[in-house]
């Protein structure tokens, strides 16, 4: 019991960066914007807030800074694709070597150091005694609720509200939205910025909670993992909660079956999440064969009013 | 492509959000030409705002940013030590970078030359340990072939589930770079590694017939003579064969090339098999030609970077050459500033900065000042 108790928090834990950062691919995506930068803009979130609370040892300003600099990084990338019309995916791999490369710049100095630092759980005294679910839940930070709750606010966003329908139709057809008065340009700056803060945070979270200690790339691929995660989820904010505990929990149990030295080196194990997110892809795909793509229609297009085609 | 139907059918008054933003109004206006082309100084342009931008991160740390690049450029370029080892780092790149170019001109995203390299350097390591009595003289054929099939299947990973069940390639040759990486640790941390290395991850030193040879004193092997082979094979094939017609109308008009009758799928496998066949013959050039052994960390991001080389070169052969020198001596400038205590990823911070500003600088070049009627 207590394994899988334990299982689970880990799974949770690992997860939660994914999470975050796939809720902000499914954001900037769903208005038409590929933000392929996930892994450099979250290297430079986790970097930013570990510089942050190295100055300062306070955890909301490391989670601001890191927001805030995932801001700028969002902002660059909206310039260059919604103003500049630039090609969506170069614009993102260059935006994740630069964020590489800045970030192992900027780390130098706190590389290997070990934080001081512990998240806040949310205290459910009342939680405790109940079986299996009591310590789970009194044992999740305020950053996973934080989370909890993002996954629902986005998800009534998306399909509730008028400003979720104006994302939606920019997405989808950015030139009749155009027409019936909406900024497309506005609604693309405003959710691709909106998104890569997320993936700053995804990068704080890793930092701040996961691993506390700042290393050259260390998001090791979560910030492709959770590309894949964005077209796993359907553009879904919804589904995004069970992709990203998915990959979480082969983290997790990938990590616990080589403490077990369970006789398969641990390359092997390490190379699951990887050969995991190929797989499920082939899944989604042939699934999906002949069926009409649910992707955003415009997904990668830059809009220029009035083109011909 | 009907995407539009409704922005072509509107006529006379521009939208209302269009109309709403008021206030000076300047003579001129900037207008999107999406055929124009950009001037032939642009990624001299791009080059030198992104060394501005770095400069701006490099003062803010407390470093004198002049003092920064002319160390940088002094390790590259002001020795022939420098030189020879900046044409030494030009070589895979090169070779990734022609790679990489073939598969973006018809818009296959391939990012995994890193991987692709790793496993062709791992198969040509694989020749000298399962046949160390082959005759001498096949070994550097045998490891070339092993090092261009080995990379052209890790293509074939990607391009197959691109092709049949519509997988986006850039998650999936991603994925693979890293599979691969964990490989390579595997094997030089584990039954690969040399007995008598004293736990160093590497295999054990190959023999001479087993290297590449090189060019008089120096480190520069014998690999440059496949990139340049292989830059003017790419030229001559898109210019003079019809798979290069193909490609090219495939890379100007997708939809068009549907009609006429080219098999897209056909092609995106083609591509990727040529650009993992050349990657992994980079990663057989390198463990042959420099390291004489298969080891830990055999390449220093080559794959990634190799993407700058080829979109600093506008995906262009000759050009090619140009940009591989210089991102390789931005390479080995990147080493040269560890001496001032500053990280080498320096030069991947740069190589970033420099693909930013290109894109940029390549976008705003397609717009042009016109007078407002």
């Amino acid at each position: 019991m207590d394994f899988y108790v334990n299982l689970i928090i880990a799974a949770i834990s690992s997860g939660t960066p994914l999470l975050f950062a796939v809720l902000g691919g499914i954001l900037s995506e769903r208005s038409g914007v590929i933000f392929l930068g996930a892994e450099g803009t979250m290297l430079i979130g986790a970097v930013v807030s570990c510089l942050t609370f190295v100055q300062t040892d306070s955890l909301a300003l490391s989670i601001g800074a890191a927001v805030a600099a995932a801001g700028a990084a969002g902002l660059l990338h909206a310039f260059l694709c919604v103003t500049l019309k630039a090609n969506q995916i170069v614009c993102g791999l260059a935006l994740t070597l630069f964020g590489t490369g800045l970030s192992a710049y900027l780390g130098k100095p706190v590389a290997g150091q070990a934080l001081a630092v512990s998240v806040p759980k949310l205290q459910l005294s009342w939680l405790e005694p109940v079986p299996f679910l009591g310590p789970i839940l009194s044992n999740l930070d305020i950053l996973v609720w934080f989370s909890f709750l993002l996954v629902v606010v986005l998800y009534v966003y998306m399909n509730k509200t008028s400003w979720g329908l104006h994302l939606r139709a920019v997405g989808d057809n950015p030139a009749t939205s155009d027409a019936m008065g909406l900024s497309v340009a506005k609604l693309r700056y405003g959710h691709v910025m909106a998104g890569s803060m997320l993936m700053g945070l995804a990068g704080a979270y890793l930092i701040m909670v996961y691993s506390p200690n700042w290393m050259e790339g260390m998001t090791s691929g979560r910030g492709w993992i959770a590309i894949a995660l964005v077209i796993l989820a359907g553009w879904n904010p919804l589904y995004a909660l069970g992709g990203a505990y998915l990959f979480g929990g082969l983290d997790a149990l990938g990590f616990r079956m080589q403490l077990m030295d369970i006789g398969v080196p641990s390359y092997f194990l390490k190379m699951l999440p990887y050969l995991v997110t190929i797989l499920v892809l082939i899944l989604v795909g042939w699934r999906g064969r002949n069926k009409p793509s649910i992707e955003p229609k415009a997904l990668g297009a830059p809009y220029v009013r009035e083109q011909r085609f | 492509m009907s995407r539009n139907t409704m922005a072509d059918t509107m006529q006379g008054e521009p939208p209302a959000a269009g109309r709403a933003r008021t206030g000076m109004r300047l003579p001129y206006t900037m207008q999107y030409d999406p055929g124009k082309k950009g001037a032939w100084w642009m990624p001299l342009a791009s080059v030198a705002a992104a060394l501005l931008l770095c400069a701006l991160f490099l003062g803010a740390s407390g470093m004198n940013p002049l003092e920064v690049y002319a160390k940088m450029a002094r390790g590259a370029f002001g020795s022939s030590f420098g030189i020879s080892e900046t044409l030494v780092k030009a070589i895979p790149l090169l070779l990734c970078g022609l790679g990489v170019a073939a598969a973006y001109r018809i818009s296959v995203w391939n990012i995994g030359a890193e991987g692709q390299l790793v496993v062709g350097a791992i198969a040509a390591t694989a020749v000298t340990i399962y046949w160390p009595n082959l005759p001498g003289a096949l070994y550097i054929p045998v490891m070339v072939a092993a090092g261009i099939a080995a990379g052209a299947v890790w293509g074939l990973f990607t391009a197959y589930p691109r092709t049949r069940f519509g997988v986006n390639e850039l998650i999936t040759s991603l994925m693979l770079n890293y599979v691969a990486l964990l490989l390579l640790d595997y094997l030089v941390f584990g039954p690969w590694r040399d007995p008598a290395g004293f736990n160093f991850p590497g295999t054990p030193l190959f023999t001479p017939e087993q290297q590449l040879m090189t060019f008089g004193g120096t480190r520069l092997h014998y690999g440059l003579l496949f990139a340049l082979i292989a830059a003017a094979i790419f030229s001559v094939f898109y210019s003079k064969t019809r798979w290069g017609y193909e490609m090219k109308l495939l890379g100007a008009n997708p939809l068009a090339a549907k009609y006429a009758g080219i098999s897209v799928n056909r092609h995106i496998l083609l591509v990727m098999l040529v650009s993992g066949g050349l990657a992994g013959l980079a990663g057989m050039s390198e463990v042959s030609g420099v390291s004489h052994r298969l080891m830990y960390g055999i390449s220093p991001g080559y794959g990634y970077t190799a993407i700058i080389v080829a979109w600093l070169a506008k995906l262009n052969p000759w050009g090619m050459l140009v940009t591989s020198v210089f991102v390789g001596g931005l390479i080995v400038g990147g080493y040269s500033v560890q001496t001032i205590g500053l990280p080498s990823s320096m030069s991947l911070m740069l190589q970033g900065a420099i693909l930013l500003c290109l894109i940029g600088g390549e976008m705003l070049g397609k717009y042009k000042l016109v007078r407002r009627s």
